[in-house]
């Protein structure tokens, strides 16, 4: 059984107990474990439930690349799904249940799989369920569907309590991993005086090392890292972070670090989660190694574990895994685990080494010498057990598997040797290379991820590069340090002597891809390769052998190294295996594609602050509070919320539009017209640039006139429409549509920079300086006047005039425009006194009644003049000359953007849709959207169209449904009636074809 | 080679699984094709597939750089849909969806074709206007499309976030219940077995260094493991169509942008359908071995690295949050990038290029997985007759000349427009 040894355990404190359950079951463990090492602990080797067959599983590892050990965290809101029980620091109140499982993780009746795992190999399912047809959709889908997926979704409602934010460092060198190379690495920079960054994923610092023992300049490795965090710790120049991993390196220096603030203490006040943003010039990788696991039949039996986890729960967490342990191996460094479980007074009744040793390296004597039983040779052909390690069947490596005998125990830890973590190398374009001595992939110095400059910008240190030994991984690190440094910009400190190691030395591995190496079908097919997702040796050699060669193929055709651990300690093996069943050369066949993140990082984490209402921000008008405090029903445009209208008390939207058209039109109204698009064109070459810009000709227009303008895009069509205003000689204020500003801006700019650079033009988008306020309506100058300080008849301020001054004391420019067809102006005042002046035309604008209005009441007024909206009327395939507007298509103009695209011969042909007016013959209102019919039928057996619908209201002047449409021959066709068919598919509408303009065709109301 | 079926997987099952064949043959190549497609993806096998298949046309060799579906096949979101409204597009797709409909039986390959709808969700009154247009069109053309209101949305989605003060309120969605994922990588396996049943080649690692010319016609192209002449070449390369052209002196419209996917860890399902939320720029479904499939905009610079930055990356996750808030706390596995042929206007090209002998499958932008079977059904037809099918009739390269842009998005034709 697992227990907690009387003795040992560096990370916990033993006096301090902390209450926790699983799966409803009350536990007890200590300030220091994790999930897993308290419920080891406690005896619950049973943890989870793989993904297809639903094998027990318990833990098999001690950190990050754990696959089995995945739980549900906490409850309601505070749900976590597949949290690794090994990185979970243990909390008080601490809640988990396992996943995957019905109705129990002891017995599980998804368990039946295993059973059939013959029928169902590798890519079963792209053989299967082909017919009948409806059935994979109706039956073997849904049922997929439902038994994939480990944790629990959360639920609908679910809302994270837990706030994340996110952190910008800016740095010279990066250190990413907190062990002695990583520790060396930042102090050799460090004492350069550059400004230094080192993160550990951990909540401790010196990574294995103080589990592996050895000494550094005479110290005890435990003592040396003290030292050396102390001496890091007091550089200002240096910042240490636990707890926070590094999830990524993206290009030109970019790293992501992943830190978790209160995961070990959810009380705590601050966000859960940190995301560092980290520039840097130089990365230090000095991420360490995983052990890799050995394939034999039952090797994923829980109780089977890596050596060095068996290792590490004992040195750091006082826990024993069994009271006998089997240890297997390929070289020297198991013996450690044999050597650390004898010390602490338990059973190794053998180690089985695959190897034969001439002379016993130190290790393998130290461990004969304390009495253990090593049987060279020698390898497992297959555990015994069920739900746990109940002994092994010993068999020689070299053959098939024949049992030699049978040895009880209820642990075995394993080591397939070690595989540098390569992922941050790897991630922008690191390269590898295969080291044959110790059978992994290392860091390929020469073939660095590279910058902007096409320098390296990562350099690897220590384990990561391959050095296993602690002192070459020291002197790896103190050099990587320097290199890193220097790259920076920095000057390594002059004579720094570099810590000197002492341990062990360590007898060549051997690589073991298969035990025994002989082993049959029925042996392979319980090889666990991909323990979370249950793949096996059989299955990538059923791979191979349909031809799913590339190691792309074979991941993606068996899933292996898919699972959450992402094939940290299947990828190898699966590789070998492959490239053992292909007869190619492991470096030939090559490794799948390192993706960040290092491990899963959370969606809050990296949206930040960006939640809810402030995911991006919403614009709001000098005047947006009044709206709201009027009870405006608000309509989103653009980023922009804007008032559809303001209903009064009991009033129905629809009823509240009708009131303020008629109110305007009959009298007074009052709009925010402030989301408008405002731009400033300024410079000797503006009125060229302009002209350019827009079809109209604006370098012609004088100084205190307007003109309305069309710009169109490279390719001819209409994009955006408004009122450019000539300030003085040089510069020109254009209005664009409210959700055109930023992108217009953003058109110009591209021309000024990219074509006409060297054209003296400056632009500046200006929209929030001002408020705009456009007053409308046949009282609308006698408001002004009320007002006073400026102006505004007839002959003082023209039509398609402006003029700057003062009204009612507030600094205002005043455009005489109109996009309703009233006597109308807009002005303009500083933000500032926005509401002030909105207030004072609310309140002296009420001898008129003045109302405020909506999107909706200006939609309907424009459309009953006939003018066009831009994303209305168009579309982006739609060009000026569709929409009737070739009077302001300047035919002087040698050029300007999109005149070359409108003479296209598409562009020209006759037969395009042209906007006209339409009206229903029974006064309703016309669907949006709809099309009108047209005989004949398409290629699909539908009736063929002749136009669309573009605009669509109720006029209240009219008291009649106006539409808007774009139609075959529209305005050579005035007075037919066409149909249009509704939402439904059947019903048709008949609608006359009219001229667009409806009201005041000519114009008399602004004309005042 | 073996018929796929639950017998046969019985069958071989009892045999140690030891006597299954290789789903395609790695043979050595002919000197010789009628017909050799660049690209071993989803599109240039599909091509090969229908010239067997369509047109009887089986001296073909696919060729490939790297390993099969290694591109864009192997790594998109896997969403198929047809709910296109532009002439041009609207029968093309339809033709897809169809293919798709029937495809796993065709080729005898699950390609699990999971038609769970997908929503596009309006978030204001004008995008609700826009939703109900679109849906006219697309049930004008014969493909399915309903137009919800909140309410109803509400109640098929419950997990999104209806509250008031949600940044991009709900308003409604349009609806296509055919549309839905599929596997991808089955989908380039189906294909090259499909095709290598019929007798075509499919050459991987190999990789086309230039082209065979006589009398200023193209005839075979030259790779890094020596030359295959070809009656026609058929260049499907998706983000390297440019750099293919190039080689043939052709400049096309199209640049290639990177474009970034996501996907969490496998959860119990969650997210039943495909949900496109417009204002964001954000899609979601889950796959069916329960990882939320995430993808959002383009990086937003011209790139051949299949890797992107975190602007996207943190852009996509804040989305999935914004509009489905119980997401915080699950975890974000892996994302990567994939190389994207951006045309001018959004729209692709399947066509006789000006050069003799060349033909161009490309400019996908975001849309190629859904196209993959119409697309290589009429670039199969194209090849084999020298015109085109009706429903690839207008990706023409010179519709450009014409002013024929197909801007399918509304917003004006650029070349990161979809």
């Amino acid at each position: 059984m697992s227990t907690r040894l009387a003795t040992s355990g560096r990370l916990i404190d033993r006096s301090k107990q902390v209450a926790f359950t699983f799966n409803g079951k009350r536990f007890t463990g200590h300030a220091g474990d994790t999930l897993a090492s308290a419920l080891l602990a406690n005896d619950q080797m049973l943890m989870g439930r793989s993904f297809k067959y639903h094998r027990p599983r318990g833990v098999v590892a001690s950190g990050a690349e754990e696959p089995n050990a995945l739980v549900n965290l906490g409850e309601g809101v505070t749900h976590e799904p597949n949290a690794r029980a090994t990185t979970t620091e243990l909390f008080e109140g601490l809640k988990a249940t396992s996943q995957n499982h019905w109705p129990s993780l002891e017995f599980d009746v998804g368990a039946i799989n295993q059973k059939f795992a013959r029928f169902l190999p590798a890519g079963f399912y792209y053989k299967m369920f082909i017919h009948p047809r409806p059935f994979w959709k109706h039956i073997y889908e849904p049922f997929i569907r439902h038994s994939a997926g480990l944790g629990k979704a959360p639920d609908a409602e679910t809302r994270d309590p837990d706030t994340y934010e996110h952190f910008y460092a800016h740095v010279d060198v990066l250190v990413v991993g907190g062990g002695v190379a990583g520790l060396q690495a930042a102090l050799t920079a460090g004492q350069s005086g550059l400004k230094v960054l080192l993160i550990e994923q951990t909540a401790f610092w010196g990574g294995r090392t103080p589990v592996d023992g050895g000494e550094i300049d005479g110290k005890s490795a435990e003592d040396w890292i003290t030292e050396a965090v102390a001496a890091l710790e007091v550089m200002p120049n240096v910042t240490l972070r636990t707890r926070c991993m590094g999830s990524g390196v993206y290009d030109h220096g970019y790293v992501l670090g992943y830190e978790r603030l209160t995961d070990h203490a959810p009380e705590a006040d601050g966000p859960r989660h940190r995301l560092w943003r980290i520039r840097t010039k130089q990365v230090v990788t000095a991420t360490g190694a995983i052990e890799r696991p050995l394939s034999f039949s039952g090797n994923d039996i829980p109780g089977v574990m890596l050596a060095s986890a068996v290792r590490d729960y004992v040195v750091d967490y006082g826990v024993s895994i069994g009271d006998r342990t089997v240890v297997v191996t390929n070289n020297d460094d198991a013996y450690r685990t044999a050597l650390t479980l004898k010390k602490a007074g338990l059973s190794v009744p053998a180690i089985l080494d695959v190897r034969v040793h001439v002379h016993a390296p130190p290790l393998v004597a130290e461990a004969k010498a304390a009495g253990i039983r090593v049987l060279e040779g020698m390898g497992i052909a297959k555990v015994v057990g069920g739900q746990r390690v109940k002994g092994v069947a010993v068999c020689s490596q070299a053959g098939e598997g024949a049992m030699v005998e049978e040895i009880a125990c209820d642990c075995v830890a394993m080591s397939g040797g070690w595989s540098p973590v390569v992922h941050l190398w790897s991630h922008c374009g690191g390269k590898l290379l295969w080291d044959e001595e110790h059978a992994f992939f290392r860091p390929d110095a020469s073939r660095a991820p590279t910058g902007a400059d096409g320098l390296p910008f990562v350099t690897t240190a220590g384990t990561a590069n391959g050095h296993l030994h602690l002192n070459d991984a020291l002197q790896d690190a103190h050099s990587a340090g320097k290199i890193a440094l220097e790259r920076a910009g920095g000057k390594a400190e002059a004579g720094a002597v570099v810590p000197q190691a002492q341990g062990p030395d360590e007898a060549a591995m051997t690589p073991v891809w298969l035990m025994p190496q002989g082993a049959g079908y029925e042996l392979k097919m319980k090889a666990w390769l991909d323990y979370q997702n249950d793949v096996k040796v059989s299955d990538v050699q059923l791979a191979a052998r349909e031809g799913y060669e590339s190691v792309e193929h074979t991941k993606r055709y068996t899933t292996l190294g898919m699972a959450t651990d992402q094939g940290k300690l299947s990828n190898i093996n699966g590789l070998a295996t492959l490239s053992n069943a292909l007869g190619e050369a492991i470096p030939q066949v090559g490794t799948t594609t390192f993706r960040p993140p290092y491990t899963p990082i959370s969606m809050g984490a990296i949206a930040g602050e960006a939640r809810g209402e402030i995911f991006q921000p919403i614009r709001k008008t000098p005047i947006h509070a009044w709206h709201e405090k009027n009870g405006a029903a608000f309509e989103p445009v653009g980023h922009w919320r804007r008032p559809y209208c303001f209903p009064k008390d009991g009033e129905s939207k629809h009823d509240a539009v009708m009131r303020e058209v008629k109110n305007t039109r009959e009298s007074l109204g009052l709009l925010d017209a402030s989301t408008l698009g405002k731009i400033i064109v300024k410079g000797p070459d503006a009125g060229r640039f302009l002209d350019m810009m827009y079809t109209n000709m604006m370098s012609t227009l004088k100084p205190g006139k307007c003109r309305y303008g069309l710009m169109c895009s490279e390719n001819g069509f209409l994009m955006d429409d408004g009122v450019v205003a000539r300030i003085d000689e040089d510069t020109f204020l254009c209005h664009t549509t409210t959700g055109g500003a930023e992108h217009i801006h953003g058109h110009m700019e591209d021309w000024l920079q990219c074509e006409w650079w060297d054209w003296k033009v400056y632009t500046a988008n200006v929209t929030e300086e001002y408020a705009q306020i456009a007053v409308v309506g046949p009282h609308a100058r006698d408001l002004l006047e009320a007002l006073g300080g400026m102006d505004v008849s007839k002959d003082a301020l023209a039509f398609m005039e402006w003029k700057d001054g003062e009204l009612a004391g507030i600094p205002a420019r005043a455009y005489r425009i109109s996009f309703s067809g009233e006597l109308s102006y807009e002005i303009a005042v500083p933000a500032s006194f926005g509401q002030a002046f909105w207030d004072l035309c609310m309140q002296v604008g009420a001898q008129w009644n003045i109302t405020p209005y909506g999107t909706e009441c200006l939609h309907i007024m424009r459309a009953e003049k006939g003018f066009i909206m831009i994303g209305d009327e168009t579309d982006g395939t739609v060009i000026p000359q569709d929409l009737g507007l070739n009077w302001a298509i300047s035919k002087k103009k040698e050029d300007f953007l999109g005149k070359r695209a409108q003479e296209r011969s598409h562009m020209t042909d006759p037969t395009r849709w042209k906007l006209v007016g339409l009206l229903t013959e029974d006064k309703s209102v016309l669907p949006d959207g709809a099309y009108a019919i047209k005989d004949g039928r398409n290629a699909n057996n539908q009736r063929n169209t002749q136009g669309r619908v573009t605009s669509t209201y109720h006029s209240p002047m009219l008291e009649r449904g106006i539409a808007m449409g774009l139609v075959l021959d529209g305005p050579e066709r005035m007075g037919e009636i066409i149909h249009f068919m509704k939402d439904d598919g059947e019903t048709l509408v008949a609608a006359k074809i009219v001229s667009p303009v409806f009201y005041d065709p000519e114009g008399e109301k602004q004309n005042v | 080679m073996t018929h796929y079926s639950a017998f046969s997987v019985f069958r071989h099952a009892l045999r140690g699984n030891k006597t299954w064949g290789r789903a395609w043959r790695d043979p050595e190549p002919k000197a010789s094709y009628d017909v050799v497609i660049v690209g071993g993806g989803g599109h240039g096998l599909a091509t090969a597939y229908y010239l067997a298949k369509e047109h009887g046309i089986t001296n073909v060799a696919v060729i490939e750089k790297g390993w099969l579906g290694g591109g864009n096949t192997g790594r998109n979101t896997t969403i198929v849909r047809s709910n296109y409204m532009m002439p041009g597009n609207t029968m093309f797709y339809e033709r897809s969806m169809k293919l798709w409909e029937n495809l796993s039986q065709d080729l005898n390959y699950n390609v699990m074709i999971s038609q769970r709808g997908q929503y596009n969700l309006c978030h204001s009154p004008g995008q609700m206007d826009a939703a109900r247009r679109r849906g006219n069109v697309m049930r004008a053309n014969g493909i399915d499309a309903e137009l919800f209101d909140r309410a109803e949305v509400r109640r098929r989605l419950p997990y999104l976030d209806y509250t008031e003060n949600a940044r991009f309120p709900i308003h409604g969605a349009i609806y296509q219940s055919r549309a839905g994922t599929a596997r991808h990588d089955a989908v380039a396996w189906g294909f090259a077995r499909g095709a290598d049943r019929r007798g075509v080649d499919i050459l991987q690692q190999r990789e086309v260094t230039g082209y065979l010319w006589e009398g200023g016609r193209i005839v075979g192209v030259q790779t890094n493991r020596g030359d295959i002449r070809a009656g026609k070449v058929g260049l499907c390369v998706a983000g390297h169509s440019g750099h293919l052209a190039r080689m043939a002196g052709l400049r096309l419209p199209i640049e290639t942008h990177s474009l970034q996917a996501f996907v969490t860890e496998p959860y119990k399902p969650l997210v039943d359908t495909v949900i496109s939320f417009g204002a964001a720029h954000f899609y979601i479904s889950q796959s069916d071995k329960g990882g939320l499939v995430l993808g959002g905009d383009l990086d937003m610079y011209n790139s051949y690295a299949q890797r992107g930055g975190l602007p996207i990356v943190e852009h996509t996750l804040a989305s999935a949050k914004a509009l489905m808030p119980s997401v915080s706390r699950l975890k974000l596995l892996r994302h990567w990038a994939g190389v994207m042929d951006m045309s001018m206007d959004g729209s692709p090209f399947i066509a006789k290029t000006p050069v003799d002998g060349l033909y161009l499958n490309g400019g996908w932008c975001y849309g190629g997985f859904k196209a993959t079977p119409a697309s290589g059904w009429c670039f199969a037809h194209t090849i084999a007759r020298d015109a085109p099918h009706a429903d690839n009739a207008e990706f023409t390269l010179n519709r450009f000349e014409r002013g024929y842009q197909i801007d399918e998005k509304g917003m004006g034709p650029k070349p990161n427009a979809h």
